[in-house]
């Protein structure tokens, strides 16, 4: 299977001296539904301003297809549809206007363009719009508008920057049907958010950014699992080679101290009683702080915040 | 030229033209306006007292004058304010995503503005019929210093929007620069009726080459050479050009 995205050591610092992007590592596969998951201020648009040209990169590696930015650029921009986080179309034309001056800047002549105008514009519930002037939408609308402008070319990568922001449930839920049925008709999504649970509803695979690093990237499910786990830090009176703790992931760290993986569900007192039934005290125990356990509290609370 | 950049070309320069027509009131009108109260004035009002100009009434002198007055201010404003509101509005993203060239984002909104430049020429060359017989000389001189003219201010109003950071920033240049030269450029007298060293000091203004190479195409009389006048433009053309190429080749104004 080819690659859609492949981003090699990008960095970022932007004029005024912000390091947006501070080494960034990543791949998406052809037809993968991907999430970029991370705080405000993260480098979410930031990568995706790179790998759309808005933003020049100050070091790194990007292709799209194997078409590289620096040398293949138009291959590479043919092959990619953006939606923006920040609406960013002409307020004073037309939704016709806007889709098929679109579909020109991409060499798609007039007559074709009409044809998929009226085929996006209907899918995404703007035909009847199709003349009224962009200022004249609702915040939902115009979000959609951006989409259907992104497909005119039909491009075989659609990346979307939290497009769901401002948007209510209900018409959320819409988008999201519409993604998962371009998706499977075979475009790959990368799509950036700060809700897990819209990253949970759609994503195959996933990579959480923060301060500008790739700190996690595995696929949904992992993910999950990873979260629905805590790991605590024993401190024992003596550490046996020959420790046994039947059910659970663990592992031997300095001195007489061990890591413990814990699924929420299963509990403490299993680990209490066997190491009980092998005469092991338990000195104390704490818990293991973890980046990405923050993160998502940060990100849990805040995503609460933004739907209420 | 590919014929997917042939599409694209012709997009940018659509989507130009559609926006001078749709606020035709803001950028057709005034122009009309301003030239037949110009017509008015200096022509039948003033012009009939001023006498002869070079051998010609005062009135058919000035026409070609006022003619490429309203085709330099409108091209610049035309790209000046388009470029200008497609970053303030971010549209101009549109662009730098697609796979367009950059000669074809500067040769597109270029395109606009000299559309408007020379219908709005067109226009006030029709107005003028209302006051003057007017008289051709020489057509391709015509057309070709109205197309040079018009591409020349083109660009500079491209430039000026690329470093316009504010809505007051593009008429900064209109009215400190380009008002001043044009009055000056012999749109209203003959360079002949200065003195020596203001001649002098009027050959630097660009301006008068295309005024007289123009009205040369109407009346067959010109206060400088023919082709100086030609050769100027054209160069002026060529630098600004480059100079464009390099400001949006590096992204300036449009790229973080
Ligand atoms: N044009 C810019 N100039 C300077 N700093 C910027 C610019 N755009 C973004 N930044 C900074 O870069 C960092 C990453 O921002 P961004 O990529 O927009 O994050 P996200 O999309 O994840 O919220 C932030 O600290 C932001 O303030
Ligand atoms: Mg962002």
């Amino acid at each position: 299977m080819s690659i859609a995205l492949d981003i090699a050591g990008l960095h970022k610092v932007y004029r005024s001296g912000t390091v947006a992007l501070a080494g960034i590592d990543l791949q998406v596969k052809q037809g993968d539904f991907f999430a970029l998951l991370g705080p405000n201020g993260a480098g979410k648009s930031t990568t995706i301003g790179v790998i759309s040209s808005l933003v020049n990169k100050t070091q790194g590696k990007v292709q799209v297809f194997g078409h590289d930015i620096d040398t293949d650029l138009e291959a590479a921009k043919s092959q990619l549809g953006l939606v923006p986080q920040e609406f960013n179309f002409n307020q004073f034309e037309t939704l016709l206007q806007i889709v098929v001056n679109q579909a020109g800047y991409y060499g798609i002549p007039k007559t074709i363009a009409l044809q998929r105008a009226e085929k996006y514009l209907s899918q995404l519930g703007l035909w009847e719009k199709r003349n009224a002037r962009a200022r004249e939408l609702s915040g939902g609308m115009k979000r959609r508008l951006m989409i259907a402008r992104a497909l005119m070319h039909e491009p075989r990568l659609l990346i979307l920057d939290e497009p769901t922001a401002g948007v209510d449930i209900e018409l959320r839920r819409s988008m999201w049907e519409f993604l998962r049925t371009i998706n499977q008709q075979g475009v790959t999504i990368i799509l950036t958010t700060h809700y897990l649970e819209e990253a949970e509803m759609l994503c195959r695979n996933i990579a959480i950014i923060d301060k500008g690093l790739i700190i996690e990237n595995t696929s949904m499910k992992a993910l999950l699992a990873k979260l629905g786990k805590e790991t605590f830090i024993l401190d024992l009176d003596v550490l046996p080679s020959a420790l046994q703790l039947e059910g659970f992931q663990w592992r031997a760290l300095e001195g007489q101290s061990i890591e413990v993986d814990v699924e929420k569900a299963q509990g403490l007192n299993p680990i209490f009683s066997q190491l009980t039934a092998q005469q092991i005290k338990v000195l104390s125990m704490r818990n293991k702080a973890n980046r990405l356990e923050e993160l998502f509290v940060n990100l849990v609370e805040h995503g609460r915040g933004a739907s209420a | 030229m590919n014929r997917r950049y042939l599409v694209a070309f012709k997009s940018i320069l659509d989507k130009e033209i559609t926006r001078f027509m749709r606020i035709w009131v803001q950028t057709l009108v005034p122009p009309a306006i301003t030239m037949s109260l110009y017509f008015v004035i200096f022509g039948s009002l003033i012009g009939s007292r001023i006498g002869d100009m070079n051998g010609f009434s005062y009135m058919e002198f000035i026409v070609p004058g006022l003619i490429m007055m309203s085709v330099i201010t409108n091209s610049y404003a035309n790209v000046a304010s388009s470029f200008f509101s497609a970053k303030f509005q971010r549209n101009v993203e549109e662009l730098l995503v697609a796979p367009v060239p950059n000669y074809l984002i500067v040769l597109g909104y270029v395109g606009g503005g000299m559309a408007r430049g020379m219908l709005v020429g067109l226009i006030v060359t029709l107005l003028s019929l209302f006051f003057v017989t007017i008289q051709i000389h020489n057509l391709a001189i015509i057309v070709l210093t109205v197309v040079l003219t018009s591409m020349l201010f083109s660009l500079g109003g491209l430039i000026n929007a690329v470093y316009a950071k504010t809505f007051d920033d593009i008429s900064i240049i209109p009215t400190f620069v380009l008002t001043p030269l044009t009055y000056l450029g012999g749109v209203f007298y003959s360079l002949t009726l200065l003195p020596g060293f203001w001649q002098q000091v009027a050959a630097l203004n660009p301006i008068v080459y295309m005024v007289n190479a123009f009205r040369y195409g109407f009346l067959g009389y010109t206060d400088v050479s023919l082709w100086l006048a030609l050769a100027v433009v054209v160069s002026f053309i060529v630098v600004l050009f480059s100079y464009a190429m390099y400001l949006i080749n590096k992204g300036i104004g449009l790229r973080s």
